[in-house]
C-alpha cells in the first residue's frame, strides 16, 4: 500500500495505490491522519484509480477519516474507483457523504 | 459431489495471509472462463470471510483457517472455516452495518459484501467451536 499526497490550490488529493485490506489498514490510517493534520485545505479528494483491491475494511478507514474531517473541510470526494470497489461503496451508501467525482 | 476440480488450503490466521488467501482462491478459479468481474467479486468475498476469521474468530489467539474450494459444471463452492469463538446470533451478525467493534473503525459490511458479491452465502456457527461460511458462485452456461 502506498499513499501519495498533493495539495493543489485548496484541494488535498490523496492517491491510494495498491491494496487496502485489514493488513494494510493501520499503516494507511496513520499516513492519512498525519497528512490531514499537516495541511490546511477546503476539499479532499480520495483518488482511487490505482487502488487495485479494497474490501469493507476500506469503508471503515474512509468513514473514520470522514468523521475526523467533516468539521475541518468543506467537501470530501471519491474519484475513479474500480468497478468492484464502486459496488462496495454503493452497498455501504458512502457516496451520500463522500460524493463520487471523475 | 460431482466435482471437476477441488482444492484445500490451511494457513495461520494472521492478516498477512489475507492477500495470500484471496489470490490463491482467485488463481484456482482463473481458468474456468469466469469474467474478470466475477473473479474480482470472488477475491473480495474471500477477503471478507478470512478477515472475519482473523479479526473476530481469533481476536484473542492464533488459530488456523481452512479453505475448501470445489468447482462443478454449474457452480463454484468456497468454504471458509475457523475454530474460533463463533457467532452468537448469525441472523444479527449478517445484517448490514452490524459490528461488535465500532471503536476499531469496522464497517460491519463484511457479510453484506459476501452476500452481494456471491450468488449464495450460508453461515453456520457454534459458540467456542467455530464458524463455517459457504460461498457459492453460479457458473453461466
Amino acid at each position: 500500500m502506498e499513499v501519495k499526497i498533493k495539495l493543489i490550490d485548496n484541494t488535498l488529493y490523496i492517491m491510494l495505490i495498491g491494496e487496502l485490506d485489514d493488513c494494510s489498514a493501520n499503516y494507511t490510517r496513520d499516513i492519512l491522519d498525519e497528512a490531514l493534520k499537516k495541511y490546511s485545505f477546503d476539499n479532499v479528494v480520495f483518488e482511487l484509480s490505482q487502488l487495485e483491491f479494497m474490501d469493507s475494511t476500506g469503508i471503515g478507514v474512509l468513514i473514520g477519516r470522514y468523521k475526523n474531517l467533516k468539521n475541518k473541510c468543506k467537501n470530501i470526494y471519491i474519484s475513479n474507483p474500480t468497478k468492484t470497489i464502486e459496488k462496495i461503496f454503493k452497498m455501504s451508501g458512502i457516496f451520500e457523504i463522500m460524493p463520487k467525482i471523475s | 459431489m460431482n466435482y471437476k476440480n477441488k482444492m484445500n488450503l490451511k494457513f495461520l490466521g494472521v492478516s498477512e495471509n489475507e492477500s495470500f488467501a484471496r489470490l490463491a482462491v482467485a488463481s484456482f478459479c482463473s481458468n474456468i472462463g469466469l469474467s474478470l468481474e466475477d473473479l474480482s467479486d470472488i477475491k473480495t468475498a474471500v477477503s471478507e470471510a478470512v478477515t472475519n476469521c482473523i479479526v473476530h474468530a481469533y481476536y484473542d489467539k492464533l488459530g488456523e483457517i481452512e479453505i475448501n474450494c470445489v468447482i462443478t459444471d454449474s457452480y463454484i463452492q468456497i468454504d471458509i472455516i475457523d475454530n474460533g469463538v463463533g457467532i452468537e446470533n448469525v441472523q444479527e451478525a449478517i445484517k448490514p452495518f452490524f459490528t461488535t467493534k465500532p471503536d476499531k473503525e469496522r464497517s460491519g459490511m463484511g457479510f453484506t459484501v459476501m452476500e452481494g458479491f456471491m450468488d449464495k452465502m450460508i453461515v453456520k456457527s457454534e459458540i467456542n467451536k467455530g464458524t463455517k461460511v459457504t460461498l457459492i458462485k453460479n457458473l453461466k452456461k
